[in-house]
């Protein structure tokens, strides 16, 4: 059977704001900041239009925007909501008690650097402070993953299994503004594969009423939270499951991540989101030449699927992992800690270096990539990395 | 008007067992205002003393649907649950017709929560927003907070050597929501449980948002005894200090004038929190507070006869 796909030049907020159309869901409380906001804008006329038939809370602030959300969510209705840095920051209490609720919330996140100083450009510092939130994290390369994700993000969610919320995240202005071609699955097909959402306990349930939210103390608080834990871990199968399902009917397959010349590579960069399409480039440059480099782009890293990425590692010499966000450790990027701790059982580790880069906005081009893969050179020829942590482009 | 007898054999939403203290004015309020409640009843909650009280798992004290998610943002959350509501119904998932009520303390709806009420209360949502006003965060300790009166002793407004207690007087949220422009904004207290519940009633059957604000005695924070919680409800009606009202549709109608308004001190010396205030060097004060009372209820009286002209 031929795949119905419909090809369209779109933003990123656009192709998301398509997806989450597609989707329909009960409800939606969103509140507008740069460079999420087109996504609050297009639903909007969408309501107005009557072209879904959502129930919209123009809420006064993100914490209102995820307090509505789980609300709603609780209610048994499906629920969403889209935001970027500081809204991701104000909501950060909300943000736990969405995933300890073990609600199915698909929120996309427009990646950007969060104050001071203010800005409004792509890091990642705003997805990294919510690492430890309990919800799912899947990056997006471009428009066409982003797209892709936010479907395949409502299945994982909602799954039995799992349970539990998740952000799609993708680079602002850089995937939020530019204008992609990207294919777009027809209304029915997206209909079908996220199907009706019908939870087994609501606020809504006036016959056995549930209490949502009580105060639980040390005697069953653990337990609680491991189960979370548990669910997070079962995620790692169910992700793999809908993106056999979700191939099935675009033709475009996803895993953990994207490896690109990775199977005899010796030096690797392992980069998140829209880098990864400038990494890419390089790659190619480079293997022109014989060098024999490759890339590893990880799309999710909630939960951290660490044996996949140590054996897609495995057969590297050096791997450069590139951090869009400070963690003020001393000790490198979040991405960087926590795969070098993945290799701590591995029987040979790669050399592994950090570059901090790309911060609040900051142009990576093919030139600071190329820079990387000769550092990676230097440090193969040597037999040790010269620096632990580079800040990448930067004047001193 | 229902008897107190037709009143006590209505359903009850808060199951007896739950932790607050003994003589404590939140579970009265609540006892009294979710039985004005006609037909399913969704309860928010803000955090604080009635939320830890009444669910500590696995036991709840709720025989209805109940959602707490953190302390500012209890309007928020049931902004939510209405939103979900009206999707729900709109798609053939729910069929009954619903109430929802919040429950917060002042701590929770004067301050931390007071951008997410307002928000909730200009949107309009279809609930009951309830105050429980203790004039205080007691869950925590007894910590001033933006609707503590004026010379009362806390814990972060100690009486000391330089001290008498709280300096500001309580913002009037009252007004404050009416002027929100809301369908039904009122002010009750226990002691007047047919003012309440008829308040009750006509806040559930609003067209859109109602907010309530109830007065909430804590035998402990205050430092009465437990069995006078509804006598100095009464007395702070008597005195005018706690003023009995409502607004309907920006109508103005104050629904119990004393016939003889008894002086604030009275209401005070009942107190332990205020009892500094009647030691030498502190008549000023005590001045002060009467004179905010008569003012506050001089023009409550005002804008009652004007919104009525
Ligand atoms: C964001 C946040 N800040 C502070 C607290 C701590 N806290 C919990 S309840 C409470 C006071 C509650 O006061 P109030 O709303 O008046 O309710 P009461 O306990 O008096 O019934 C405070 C300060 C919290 N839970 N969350
Ligand atoms: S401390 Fe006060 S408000 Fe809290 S339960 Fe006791 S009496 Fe009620
Ligand atoms: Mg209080």
């Amino acid at each position: 059977m031929a795949l119905e796909t419909k090809q369209v030049a779109m933003t990123g907020n656009e192709a998301v704001a398509n997806a989450i159309k597609q989707i329909n869901p009960d409800v939606i409380a969103a509140y507008p900041i740069t460079p999420q906001t087109d996504i609050v804008q297009y639903y909007s006329s969408f309501v107005a239009d009557g072209q879904v038939d959502t129930q919209m809370v123009t809420v006064e602030s993100e914490h209102s925007a995820m307090s509505a959300t789980i609300g709603a969510s609780a209610a048994g209705a499906r629920a969403m909501t889209a935001t970027s840095s500081q809204g991701l920051a104000l909501m950060h209490e909300m943000l736990h008690i969405a995933s300890g609720f073990r609600l199915p919330i698909v929120m996309p996140v427009v990646n950007r650097a969060v104050s001071a100083p203010i800005n409004i450009h792509c890091d990642h510092s705003d997805t990294m402070a919510a690492l430890t939130t309990g919800w799912l994290q899947i990056y997006s390369e471009n428009a066409q993953e982003a797209y892709d994700n936010v479907i395949q993000a409502m299945r994982i969610a909602e799954d039995p299994r799992v349970r539990l919320p998740v952000m799609v995240c993708y680079d602002g202005f850089i995937t939020s503004h530019a204008v992609e071609n990207l294919f777009l699955l027809p209304d029915e097909t997206v209909k079908q594969f996220v199907g009706e959402y019908n939870p087994k306990h609501t606020l809504f349930d006036f016959d056995s009423p549930v209490t949502f939210g009580p105060l639980v103390l040390p005697d069953y608080f653990s337990e609680i939270k491991a189960q979370e834990a548990d669910a997070m871990r079962a995620a790692k199968e169910v992700i793999l499951e809908i993106a056999e399902e979700f191939a099935k009917i675009s033709g475009r397959k996803y895993g953990y991540y994207e490896g690109y010349h990775l199977e005899d590579a010796e030096r690797v960069i392992v980069v998140l989101s829209s880098t990864a399409g400038t990494a890419k480039e390089v790659v190619d440059e480079l293997r022109a030449q014989g060098e024999k480099v490759g890339l590893m782009k990880p799309r999710v890293i909630r939960p951290f699927p660490a044996e996949e990425f140590v054996k897609a590692l495995s057969g590297a010499k050096v791997v450069a992992v590139m951090d869009r966000a400070e963690t003020f450790s001393t000790q490198g990027g979040q991405l960087f800690t926590e795969l070098r701790a993945a290799f701590y059982e591995a029987p040979t580790k790669p050399l592994m270096r950090n570059y901090i880069f790309g911060l609040g906005g900051r142009d990576t081009t093919t030139a600071e990539i190329r820079r990387v893969f000769e550092d990676l050179k230097k440090d193969q020829e040597r037999g040790s990395v010269d620096r632990k942590v580079t800040h990448l482009d930067v004047r001193v | 008007m229902a008897s107190l007898k037709e009143l006590s054999a209505l359903p009850e939403v808060l199951a007896p067992g739950h932790r607050l203290c003994a003589g404590c004015g939140a579970p009265i309020v609540v006892r009294m205002i979710t039985r004005a409640a006609k037909g399913p009843l969704v309860v928010a909650n803000a955090t604080g003393c009635l939320e830890v009280s009444t669910t500590i798992y696995p036991y709840t004290s709720w025989n209805t649907p109940w959602i707490h998610t953190a302390f500012e943002n209890a309007a928020a959350t049931a902004s939510g649950v209405e939103a979900a509501y009206h999707a729900l119904k709109r798609r053939g998932k729910v069929d009954k017709d619903i109430n929802i009520v919040v429950f917060g303390g002042d701590g929770g709806t004067y301050d931390i929560g007071f951008q997410s009420l307002s928000g909730a209360m200009e949107r309009n949502h279809k609930l009951v927003y309830v105050c429980y006003d203790n004039g205080a965060y007691m869950n925590t300790g007894i910590q001033r907070s933006s609707a503590t009166p004026k010379g009362a002793n806390t814990t972060t407004s100690p009486v000391g050597k330089v001290s008498y207690g709280k300096r500001e007087n309580r913002k009037d949220l009252t007004e404050i929501m009416a002027a929100h422009n809301i369908p039904y904004a009122a002010q009750v207290s226990p002691s007047h449980w047919n003012d309440l519940y008829q308040k009750a009633e006509k806040a559930f059957a609003a067209n859109g948002a109602a907010f309530i604000n109830a007065f909430a005695p804590c035998p402990r924070g205050w430092r009465h005894d437990t069995k006078d919680t509804i006598e100095i409800c009464r007395l702070a009606v008597d005195t005018c200090f706690w003023p009995l009202y409502e607004v309907v549709d920006g109508k103005y109608r104050v629904t119990y004038k004393p016939r003889e308004k008894k002086p604030v001190t009275e209401f005070l010396k009942a107190q332990g929190r205020f009892s500094h205030l009647f030691q030498p060097g502190n008549e000023e004060v005590l001045e002060a507070i009467q004179k905010e009372v008569d003012r506050k209820w001089e023009e409550l009286l005002k804008l009652e006869e004007l919104s009525n002209s």
